[in-house]
């Protein structure tokens, strides 16, 4: 392993593991905000239980996404020096202020978290409030230093240097809005249907168990909610990399030769040597359509562009097409849940449904790592497309493979714990109040 | 005062209010893996709930530091990160288990034995921390990291260790444990009182010893520091200030005045951590990059200052209320008899 290649696996493997809690942190408050306010307002004692029982996993949760998250702020020198030489006075603004986002989401999720007792009602709502709000802003403002390294903006380049600084118009850069936008709602979804996966697996356990039903209301509406919005907001993602990054639209639909009424191909590998997709279901004018609205639409291939610019079309069409399908999967399944509950009235209970719910729990996570390493990969050669390489960005420290290793198994070892204790924590559940029967009692 | 200046004093601010808060909660591990006598499992029991509520805000200090270095002066960061690469990362490492080794202690399972070994992570860990925090202070300041105009390194990697590093990590614990004994110290009541007053005169001690082992070594290890210390125009005067801090602290716990005595350990450790500051006025890593060189521009660092100053007035009244809930004259706590 090249000491480039120990520090992208490091530091991909940092994002992935942080945006697992990071997602959970922006969602779960708004989950729990919903449960504890019918809670007060409905009376529902099994309301404010499941408020209670979601915020000890979510203080779980949270710590490690705090503490991955350092990581991150720390790595961001320690691998890539270069990068944020260049970088930092041009999309520090972005970090500065999400800075003072987890300030505000610490402080209040620790009023949540330990004030139930200390503070009044309407306060500790309102801490909630903030602590959602204040994990969306967080999200918000990483995901514009995100967008700029991909269409970078706000400042001339001079002699390779970075001259007459704009940080504002950097902060903003073309392609802000769409990632912003789906990056929040990629949050709702995944963790909504985790979520709603859970309890269904144990509501089909326990039929009609209230605990559980509240729970799945809540986690399903907005899980479900963002889900449906989800492929609306990445059509509109892939309109404007239609506009702002060709190369990676190019790579992500596996479209090597410039074309009017482009198909789309679903599924299939590219092959960049041959420069075709094999094995692809075609949909004649299917890409022209989509990226433009316009089935006869031109497209640029990626021939259009010299072969040391692209990234690797393989890697990045396969997370795309499962990004993509399982994002389908769950606008499908979302839709199912909004037509069973508009019939009954109620939160829909049928035993095939609760099981498509629980085989979906995790459908949201793999397509939020999976559309990242779209992001990601798709950005390659460049850590700041057209202007810095990532071979150029790495620090000149060796044996990085060292720090590799050592924190891939500090991951592990965390995740597995993670994993355990909220196991432990869901299994122990006592029967919830005004529950019919209760649930299996002591862990195993 | 330029705009360069006044972002390297917000630096420091933030620097200060990290060792006020977050080097407690350190000290806090340090007292969780020193806990003995009969009143062990109280001690325990007080730390936890002390720091439990706020850890997490009092972290975020260490990454505004980090998000103001890289946007403000990025060649400083950028020749921290790679002279320092191998404490910095054993750093994350301590700070990664020990959060979450606190909180799978916190929420985790309740037997003893799990517990035992959650605990013995948290509390060893919080010792690592600062120990690694502080040698990369006293790397910084030492003289002995060497880089280039852009921050890239011109030293070995092995370069940060040395006798004033490792005399200034084991400083930064002591100070740590004596600050955050003090803050016990307050919170708790009858006989688990007592044991943090005496915890915190025997830390105040060894602070001393390690203040004066710092300021000898540095003579030969950190001229620039030691020039800073001892012959400028503020010098006296912020050692007698410190002095006076440090005596008002022990005489305060001497005589049971808790709450005063919080206030005076306060004042002598933001003190200290300021005159780290001062006397290595001009640097920012000495003795090659300073605040002048390394600074982004203009254009840079006055909206990073707008958006400092917008922070902090979301920031300062959210932390007043967090302190209130949590620290108040009514908050109480359990860890008492
Ligand atoms: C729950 C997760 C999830 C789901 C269901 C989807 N996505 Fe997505 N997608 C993400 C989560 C995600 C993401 C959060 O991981 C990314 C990475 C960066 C970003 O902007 O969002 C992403 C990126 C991303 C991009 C690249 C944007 C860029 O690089 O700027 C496109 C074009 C799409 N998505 C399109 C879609 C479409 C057409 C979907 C239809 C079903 C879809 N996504 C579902
Ligand atoms: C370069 C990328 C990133 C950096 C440097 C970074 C840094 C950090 C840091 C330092 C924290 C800890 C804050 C605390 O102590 O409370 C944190 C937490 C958090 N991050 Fe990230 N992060 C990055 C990527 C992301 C992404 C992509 C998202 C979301 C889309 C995100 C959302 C959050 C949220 C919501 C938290 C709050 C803690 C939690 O909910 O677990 N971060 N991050
Ligand atoms: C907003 C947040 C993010 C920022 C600012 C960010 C920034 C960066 C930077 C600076 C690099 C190194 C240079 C490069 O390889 O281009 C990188 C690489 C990488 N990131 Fe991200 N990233 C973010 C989110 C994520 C997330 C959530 C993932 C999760 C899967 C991820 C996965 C990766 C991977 C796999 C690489 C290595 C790419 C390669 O070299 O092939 N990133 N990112």
């Amino acid at each position: 392993m090249t000491d480039l290649d120990a520090a992208r696996w490091l530091f991909g493997t940092s994002l992935a593991f942080h945006i697992l809690f990071a997602a959970v942190g922006v969602a779960m408050p708004v989950l729990m905000v919903l449960a504890e306010w019918r809670g007060r307002r409905a009376r529902s004692a099994v309301h404010l239980e499941l408020a209670r029982r979601w915020a000890k996993g979510t203080a779980i949760l949270f710590a490690v996404g705090a503490v991955s998250g350092t990581v991150i702020a720390f790595e961001l020198g320690l691998l890539w020096p270069r990068f944020m030489a260049f970088a930092g006075p041009i999309i520090g603004m972005p970090f500065s202020l999400e800075g003072f986002a987890f300030f505000a989401e610490a402080i209040f999720l620790g009023i949540y978290l330990y004030g139930w007792e200390r503070v009044s009602p309407r306060l500790h709502l309102a801490s909630g409030v903030l602590v959602a709000a204040s994990g969306a802003l967080s999200a918000f403002f990483v995901t514009l230093a995100n967008a700029w390294m991909a269409h970078p903006a706000g400042f001339d380049l001079v002699l390779g240097r970075p001259a007459s600084l704009r940080p504002l118009e950097a902060m903003f850069p073309p392609g802000w809005a769409h990632e912003v936008v789906h990056v929040l709602l990629s949050c709702y979804a995944a963790t909504g249907f985790a979520v709603a996966g859970i309890h269904a697996f144990f509501l089909r356990r326990a039929p009609g168990h209230a605990f559980h039903r509240a729970a799945l209301g809540i986690a399903l509406a907005v899980g479900g909610g963002a889900a449906l919005l989800q492929p609306l907001s990445g059509d509109f993602s892939a309109r404007e990399l239609a506009r702002t990054q060709p190369v990676k639209l190019a790579a992500l639909e596996g479209h090597f030769e410039t074309r009017r009424g482009a198909p789309l191909h679903v599924g299939g590998l590219p092959d960049a040597d041959a420069r075709v997709t094999r094995w692809a279901l075609e949909i004649p004018r299917g890409l022209s359509l989509l990226a433009f609205h316009d089935p006869d639409a031109e497209v640029k291939g990626l021939s259009e562009f010299p072969r040391e610019v692209w990234p690797d079309p393989l890697k990045v069409h396969l997370a795309f097409q499962v990004m993509v399908g399982l994002g389908t999967a769950m606008a499908a399944l979302a839709l199912v849940a909004l037509g069973l509950a508009w019939r009954a009235r109620a939160v829909p209970g049928h035993p095939l449904f609760l099981l498509a719910v629980t085989a979906a729990g995790p459908c949201g996570f793999v397509a939020l790592e999976a559309g990242w390493l779209v992001t990601e990969w798709g950005r390659q050669p460049f850590t700041i497309w057209g202007v810095m390489r990532t071979a150029e960005a790495v620090t000149p420290v060796p044996n990085l493979a060292v720090a590799f290793w050592a924190f891939a198994a500090l991951y592990l070892f965390l995740g597995a714990m993670v994993a355990l204790l909220l196991w432990r924590q869901i299994l122990r559940a006592p029967p919830a109040p005004g529950s019919p029967e209760s649930p299996r009692g002591a862990a195993p | 005062m330029t705009p360069a200046d006044l972002l390297a004093g917000a630096v420091l601010a933030a620097l200060v209010c990290y060792a006020l808060s977050g080097g407690a909660d350190f000290g806090g591990g340090i007292w969780d893996l020193l806990a003995s006598g009969p009143r062990k499992r109280e001690q325990r029991d007080l730390v936890e709930h002390a720091i439990g509520p706020i850890w997490e805000a009092n972290h975020v200090w260490l990454i505004l530091v980090v998000v103001v270095l890289f946007t403000g002066f990025p060649p400083a960061f950028a020749a921290v990160s790679t002279t320092l690469f191998v404490p910095l990362t054993l750093l994350l490492v301590g700070i990664v288990l020990r959060g979450a080794a606190f909180t799978f202690r916190s929420h985790g399972d309740s037997r003893d034995a799990v517990q035992a070994r959650w605990g013995l992570l948290f509390s060893g860990s919080s010792v690592l921390a600062p120990l690694l925090l502080g040698a990369c202070v006293g790397a910084i300041a030492s003289g002995r990291l060497r880089v280039t105009a852009e921050g890239m390194p011109r030293s070995s990697p092995g370069a940060w260790l040395g006798p004033f590093p490792v005399a200034a990590g084991a400083f930064a614990c002591a100070l740590f444990a004596f600050l955050a004994a003090v803050y016990l110290a307050v919170e708790a009541r009858g006989a688990l009182q007592e044991d943090f007053r005496r915890r915190a005169l025997g830390a105040g001690a060894a602070v001393f010893l390690g203040a004066a082992a710092c300021a000898l070594l540095s003579w030969r290890e950190a001229p620039i520091v030691f020039a800073g210390l001892t012959s400028r125009g503020w010098s006296l005067p912020l050692q007698v200030a410190t002095g006076a801090a440090a005596a008002g602290a022990f005489a305060a716990l001497f005589r049971r005045r808790y709450g005063l005595a919080r206030l005076a350990a306060a004042a002598q450790v933001g003190l200290i951590v300021l005159g780290w500051g001062a006397s290595q006025h001009p640097y920012l890593v000495v003795p090659d990059l300073t605040i002048e060189a390394a600074s982004a521009p203009r254009a840079t660092q006055v909206p990073l200052l707008w958006a400092l100053g917008i922070g902090a007035a979301t920031l300062i009244p959210s932390l007043w209320l967090l302190f209130r809930v949590f620290k108040g004259r009514t908050a109480g706590s359990p860890g008492g008899t």
